[in-house]
């Protein structure tokens, strides 16, 4: 490829190919479609963000001073709904897996072009109900929407925040519906499952929980609204019904929504790592296979959250056991990344740190989790800050960190441009140093007993508690730089061509913005994916 | 500069026109051909019946838990039911089920008017079972089994009998709102074929359109037994 060409941008791409309101809000083009995801996600990370400053504002000091109890009540619960159903859940499919997943396997589009809009809608109508129920004054029922609280105690807006929830479960059961049919259906010649980018992997492995766990929260929470609306008693003790079962039901699904939350982050970092060594993953299929293996075993594993609820002893140690089986997929990629960082050639670039970043936080947040699925540790430090540092590990250690990977690594595919590498390899540190200091004294915090979800706490927390304050402030600022250098890099960035990490995949092997149909001919595809060590890739 | 016509660039922009010439009328413009684009749309059907199966899933799984605890209660409360609408119900529902195979069997050979009319058939049965089940609805709402205040049952526990009520209405009802989205589907497909849209070559709309309604009849095949059967043998 001439290097003239790879200077400017292309003359039509998808962003130009047309203008108007109307021709972003009626496109069936799955990269607007990315497009329009990116932007309403980023608009509730704010929302969630702001709600976790509010948290660590009032737990600067002891007494509960800066908001009421109530009010502390409703502000973790908005933060959970929001950052998890909002944002986690659509961050890296609805994103970057509708982004690239036809362009992974050189297909002109998603299977359903306008299931696809029609997603983005119900995801917008399931997130105008959670607002509205944030402006009418918030939920007080933690995330998790406990019942007979739920149903028939609390007096805050839990109908219009579970309608929206549930709403909002079938964007995500459409779009993981989309890429199984994709994936299966849409793949380029020659591209086998075999010669796949570990990420489509990855991103299948979540279609599939998605498809399979989201329609079970969806009824759930549909039982909780008709029980609430019509006092009708499913759950409710005093007719004989069982709260148990609500919970049962609930962490069916949100368990494993824990993992499409963290193997889209897998998926990616896999990507990264390829890149930035230049190797071929280590145990290619082994890290394939253990994605499915993940979200198989994280259907079995459910009752680890009810370990302190009233479950049977016996049914409490086979979830015990269970869980620990979780580990072995996860370590088997933890320890294939490494390996094939082994005799690599690093290029420590942005992206390359925030996978980096999340291979060591995710191990934190795996490993503790070990220490969660033993009963007896369980039982001490159920509900305190541990939890709240071991799942923050894993939710914005792991996936946030892989977001801001993916974020970085296709922004000139998705743009044209290149962003300043300076503030790229700036904000990363920024961000892994605030996380740490966040999340890295809660775990001490809640080894001493600290227990979750209340206002106020005794004076000998101080000190941890005004580090993770502090940790939150730097994240917080670690946040807004991307904001700014990426926002800024699409007026002033350099146009980066179609190649500007020399990286293997047929997503770039198109110009940056991609044509509409992102391939002008269909490709042929006769390597397996990062065949780095094969040939030397084309400079981009 | 980008405004600069460069020599490298290929002759013709594709992004905003098909990239293949448009040899069939029913393909759509990212497939490559009909057989692909009746996969993609087959297992797309197949992939939201699992969802539907998970979703149901739930309550069929609530019923078994409360069917285990309060056997002798669910026993009382299942024959308040009327049976003989409930078997009626069934009976039009499997008929209507025959019918849509008729209707997907014309539609493999083109024949638009049997299309029409088996469709219409299949909706005429569907529109007598919902029907039906307002009908009972109806009655259960005289005899005071709706749950809440007024709700009265003799010989069961009130309590344990509401519960049985509660899972009635959800699964009857999330059944009768998956009949009312059928009619929708079956009213479209009728429209289609009535202009002349289906051919030999692409009926798949029909053929996803019976799969979802021989599931939503299966769903009831389920809920017939467990609400109006359970205690029938004594």
């Amino acid at each position: 490829m001439d290097t003239t060409d790879a200077l400017a941008l292309p003359k039509t791409h998808y962003l130009n190919a047309e203008y108007g309101i109307k021709s972003w809000l009626l496109t069936t083009d799955h990269k607007r479609i990315a497009i329009l995801y990116l932007v309403s996600i980023t608009v509730f990370f704010a929302v969630g963000a702001l709600f976790a400053g509010l948290i660590r504002f009032e737990l600067l000091t002891p007494p509960g001073d800066v908001v009421s109890d109530d009010t502390y009540n409703k502000l973790f619960t908005m933060h959970g709904i929001v950052m998890i159903f909002l944002f986690l859940i659509p961050s890296i499919p609805a994103v970057f897996g509708n982004f690239l997943v036809p362009m992974m396997i050189g297909a002109r589009d998603l299977a359903f072009p306008k299931i696809n809009l029609l997603s983005w809608y119900v995801y917008v109508a399931g997130a105008i109900f959670t607002l509205v129920a944030i402006m009418a004054g918030g939920v007080d029922t933690g995330w998790t929407f406990y019942t007979p609280f739920s149903t028939t105690a609390s007096n805050s807006n839990v109908l219009t925040a579970a309608i929206g929830v549930f709403i909002a479960g079938f964007s995500s059961i459409l779009t993981g519906l989309n890429f199984i049919v994709t994936i299966h259906r849409m793949r380029a010649p020659g591209m086998t499952w075999m010669k796949m980018p570990l990420f489509l992997w990855a991103t299948y492995a979540t279609a599939l929980i998605n498809v399979l766990g989201t329609p079970v929260l969806a009824i759930t929470l549909l039982l909780v609204a008709v029980e609430r609306a019509f006092h009708l008693g499913i759950f409710n003790p005093a007719y004989g019904g069982d709260p148990l079962l609500f919970q049962h039901l609930f962490w069916f699904y949100s368990h494993p929504a824990v993992y499409i939350m963290i193997l889209p982050s897998m998926g990616v970092v896999s990507e990264l790592i390829a890149a930035f060594t230049r190797h071929r993953v280590f145990g290619y299929k082994v890290v394939a296979f253990s994605s499915l293996a993940i979200a198989v075993f994280g259907f079995l594993v459910w009752g680890h959250h009810m370990f302190v609820a009233g479950i049977s002893m016996y049914s409490a140690m086979i979830f015990s056991v269970l869980s620990f089986l979780v580990a072995i997929p996860s370590a088997i990629k933890v320890f294939n990344w490494t390996a094939t960082l082994y005799k690599g050639s690093i290029a420590l670039e942005a992206p390359m740190l925030y996978a980096l970043g999340f291979i060591g936080l995710f191990t934190i947040g795996g490993l503790t989790g070990l220490f969660v699925a033993t009963l007896g540790v369980d039982v001490h430090v159920t509900d305190t800050y541990f939890v709240v540092a071991h799942f923050h590990y894993i939710m914005v250690g792991g996936a946030l960190m892989g977001y801001l990977g993916a974020m970085h690594y296709w922004w000139p595919k998705i743009t044209g441009r290149l962003y300043s590498e300076v503030w790229g390899k700036l904000a990363a540190l920024t961000v892994f140093l605030g996380f740490n200091l966040t999340f890295f004294p809660q775990f001490v915090l809640g080894y001493l007993g600290m227990p979750r979800r209340y206002h106020a706490y005794p004076p000998e927390f101080q000190a941890l508690n005004v580090l993770s304050t502090a940790g939150a402030t730097i994240l917080g600022i670690g946040y807004l730089m991307p904001m700014a250098y990426l926002l800024l890099s699409l007026k002033y960035g350099k146009p980066a061509g179609p190649n500007p990490w020399r990286a293997t995949g047929l997503e770039w092997q198109t110009p940056s913005p991609p044509p509409t149909f992102n391939f002008d001919r269909t490709p042929i595809v006769t390597k397996p994916a990062y065949s780095y060590e094969s040939e030397e890739v084309e400079l981009g | 500069m980008a405004d600069v016509a460069s020599p490298h660039e290929p002759p013709t922009s594709h992004a905003t026109e098909t990239p293949h010439a448009p040899l069939e009328p029913h393909l759509m413009h990212h497939f490559d051909d009909m057989e692909q684009q009746r996969e993609a749309s087959t297992l797309g059907m197949w992939v939201f019946l699992i969802t539907e199966v998970l979703f149901f899933g739930g309550l069929f799984t609530a019923y078994m838990v409360y069917r285990v605890w309060y056997p002798t209660t669910f026993g009382v409360a299942s024959r308040q039911l009327n049976i003989y609408s409930g078997a009626g119900m069934t009976v039009v529902l499997i008929t209507s089920s025959l019918t849509m195979a008729m209707a997907v069997h014309a539609a493999a050979h083109g024949r638009r008017t049997r299309i029409m009319g088996f469709l219409g058939l299949t909706l005429i049965l569907g529109v007598i079972f919902v029907g039906l089940k307002f009908m009972e609805y109806y009655h259960e709402y005289l005899d005071h089994h709706i749950p809440g205040h007024g709700f009265q049952i003799e010989g069961a526990d009130p309590n344990n009998a509401q519960i049985f009520f509660s899972l009635y209405f959800t699964m009857t009802g999330l059944h009768a709102l998956h009949m009312l989205i059928g009619f929708g589907i079956l009213i479209t497909m009728i429209v289609m074929a009535w202009r002349n849209y289906f051919s030999e070559r692409w009926h798949t709309p029909v053929e996803i359109s019976g799969l979802y309604w021989h599931f939503v009849d299966i769903i009831w095949i389920f809920l017939f037994p467990l609400l109006y059967l359970i205690d029938r043998h004594k």
